[in-house]
């Protein structure tokens, strides 16, 4: 990887197909690809393991990014179900709407969605961090473990549902709480660690407006189920 | 004293003292039973079934001499690297945190001596297993505690857990005792709290989902690594043909007996149908897509002995996996722990509190203290041994059936010695042709 110097490749789905696309992915000769004509695919851009960065024009099915590491893979479209699943590190960024179970279990990294999320959104997550700028759907961060996941809009039902020690910033309204998520106090570092996320969300502007900041509720764990 | 037996006091069928124990403690907590093991209720099972051996009609292989071999190959139609078993018997997923460290490594040692497989579990892949086991199975499940690519790239083979025998529709439990801080770290969870896993996938409900997951898992691992679905004995007909669809390399169905580390008990007794009454099934949906032998069957749920593993073989599947017989190989439920089985409260034979963290014998817990009594390369050699009485105890078998192969072994070998068992394998019953249901029959 190292010794890649900065090159751009296309690669295009409608003459290849993604199993291609995926091993040139886990073996790169470039530092940048942008992907065309991905028409909705499964698993496109799948476990990518170094620091490169992937344009996808259109939307994308299944899976995309999933189990991603290191990398940044941008979709200028949609994506479907479990858009980023597992990933580790590295970034992913939705400039769309996403499907359910985006993010799902993911242990790291930062995965933004410019539109909604829809429901299962950071469902069992463990340590990832996701920043929603329009709504999540309902059952989302359900059995969320740690990490933290950030609403600009509303959120739907039963979110936090047997939540562990993930946080949730929701600016908007919250249709209801599932078991044991609770609202929680914004101390000091809760607004430090939102602010900081919100600019690496890439809303500088907003982060840095007070009244946006204080418009966020925290929820979390009220910790009852821990134990029978 | 006199026995109450011997006093002529007789104790109800249905109301035994074992039930009559469950009630009281019901009664005295408020909370249902939750342990390790699997089934312990009788149920239809492999000895209700017998060889036939050969006569005049067939000729047998001479016994010690003739060959008979006993390799497996999974994954040969999707996997470019597919996995060789040199015997077909394979050690189940069982957690690192339900089990300890020095287990998980003893049981590295005992398969990879035989040229077998191990499995991961609900708890990620440690470094001692990936590092004793030379064939090593990561397993996907819906929790995904400590779910790593790199691990799902360092593996040997894939499984998607959907269901496991001993409990079809729950999920794992790890109690807070056995949360370590490695446990807890392992599984991103504060220490000491009652974990419960998810029993659902978080990604993926229903067969067409489970196709992109697969598909997903392929693109991964460059389409390298053999891909099992583990499924627990309850439609098996439905579920293989659906797994095999997906595209599964291997179809694992582990019957109601199957072991666990912590379950309702309710769930373990109650949930699923035998491993006898699952194998048949199975192989009718393979058949009927023509993939038979092609897309490996694995069948587990209280596999014991030689004659288990062949009886498996003989109603058609490729290999057996091996969780609580492996654990006994090790040192479980040991005579030389009585004394301390008996202050727990248990027996040795009867010890089934995997879920308590307390083990005597060292397995079943993350107390380094007790952890420490089992020398996992002593306790590696145990399992060996056992895998290698069990190996041989199968040749045999396949021998006196004139089988040069262990899987060459079919249903015509066998005959059954109950109704039950006859109308669940579909053999006739002992000296008949009778097949209840089939031929003739009610
Ligand atoms: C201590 C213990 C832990 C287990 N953990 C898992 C697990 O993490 N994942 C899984 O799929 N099955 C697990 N199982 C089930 C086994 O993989 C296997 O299905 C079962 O033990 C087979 O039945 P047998 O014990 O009668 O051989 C566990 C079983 C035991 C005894």
């Amino acid at each position: 990887m190292e010794t890649l110097t900065q090159t751009t490749v296309e690669f295009d789905l409608a003459e290849k197909p993604v199993r291609e696309l995926n091993q040139e992915l886990h073996n790169p000769t470039a530092t940048n690809y942008k992907v065309l004509n991905p028409r909705g695919e499964h698993s496109v851009a799948v476990g990518i393991n170094d620091p490169i960065e992937v344009e996808i024009e259109g939307d994308v099915g299944y899976y995309c990014a999933g189990m991603h590491q290191h990398g940044t893979v941008t979709v200028n479209g949609m994506a479907g179900p479990g858009v980023a699943e597992n990933m580790m590190s590295g970034t992913v960024h939705i400039k769309g709407h996403a499907s359910q179970s985006a993010g799902a279990t993911a242990h790291g990294g930062l995965l933004i969605i410019e539109g909604n999320a829809s429901t299962r959104c950071g469902i069992s997550l463990k340590g990832g961090d996701i920043v929603v700028k329009g709504n999540m759907g309902s059952k989302s961060a359900f059995m969320a473990q740690a990490g933290r996941i950030v609403v600009c809009g509303d959120a739907g039902e039963d979110i936090g549902d047997s939540i562990f020690e993930a946080r949730l910033y929701i600016r908007g309204e919250v249709a209801s709480l599932g078991a044991d998520c609770v609202r929680k106090e914004m101390r000091e570092e809760h607004r430090e660690e939102l602010v900081q996320l919100l600019k690496d969300a890439g809303m500088e502007e907003e982060a840095n407006d007070e009244a946006y900041v204080d418009s966020f509720t925290r929820y979390g764990s009220a910790r009852t189920l821990y134990n029978f | 004293m006199r026995s109450p037996e011997d006093r002529g006091l007789r104790e109800s069928a249905i109301f035994n003292r074992a039930a009559i124990a469950a009630i009281q403690q019901a009664a005295e907590t408020g909370i249902y039973d939750i342990r390790g093991w699997g089934a312990k209720r009788d149920v239809p099972h492999f000895d209700d079934l017998v060889f036939l051996g050969s006569a005049i009609s067939r000729y047998p292989l001479e016994g010690y001499r003739e060959r008979c071999d006993t390799d497996v190959t999974l994954g040969e139609m999707n996997a470019s690297k597919p996995m060789k078993l040199d015997i077909p018997i394979t050690i189940a997923g069982m957690s690192f945190g339900a089990l300890s460290a020095q287990a998980k490594e003893a049981l590295g040692r005992g398969a990879s001596a035989m040229g077998t497989s191990t499995t991961t579990g609900d708890g990620g892949m440690t470094e001692e297993e990936r590092g004793h086991s030379s064939k090593l199975v990561y397993q996907l499940l819906p929790s995904r505690y400590g779910m790593n690519p790199d691990h799902l790239r360092k593996a040997d083979a894939i499984e998607v857990v959907v269901s496991q025998g001993a409990k079809p529709g729950g999920a794992g439990m790890l109690l807070g005792q056995k949360i370590s801080e490695r446990v807890a770290e392992m599984r991103t969870l504060p220490q000491g709290i009652d974990q419960r896993s998810a029993c659902r996938h978080p990604d993926w409900t229903g067969p067409d989902d489970l196709t992109l997951k697969i598909q997903e898992l392929r693109e991964i691992t460059d389409w390298e690594k053999p891909i099992h679905v583990k499924v627990a004995a309850s439609r098996p007909y439905y579920d293989t043909k659906l797994a095999v669809a997906a595209g599964a390399d291997v179809v694992v169905v582990d019957g109601m007996q199957g072991g666990t580390a912590a379950t309702q008990e309710v769930f373990i007794e109650d949930v699923g149908i035998p491993t006898l009454a699952a194998i048949g099934p199975a192989v009718r949906a393979l058949k009927e897509m023509g993939v038979h032998r092609k897309v490996k069957l694995i069948i587990s749920g209280g596999i014991r002995t030689g004659a288990d593993v062949a009886k498996a073989l003989a109603l058609g599947a490729d290999a057996v996996a091996i969780g609580t017989a492996a654990l006994i190989a090790l040192g479980d439920n040991d005579p030389r722990w009585a004394e301390e089985y008996e202050k727990i409260g248990s027996a040795a034979g009867y010890y089934d509190d995997f879920q308590a963290g307390n083990d005597p014998a060292g397995i079943t817990t993350q107390d380094p203290e007790l952890a420490a009594r089992l020398d996992p390369v002593e306790a590696g050699k145990r399992l060996a041994n056992y895998l290698q009485v069990l190996t041989l105890e199968a040749q045999t078998l396949a021998r006196a059936c004139g089988k040069s192969h262990v899987t060459h072994l079919e249903p015509e070998d066998l005959v059954a010695l109950t109704i039950e068992s006859a109308a669940m394998t579909g053999l006739p019953l002992a000296g008949t042709d009778w097949i209840p249901g089939r031929n003739g029959g009610f």
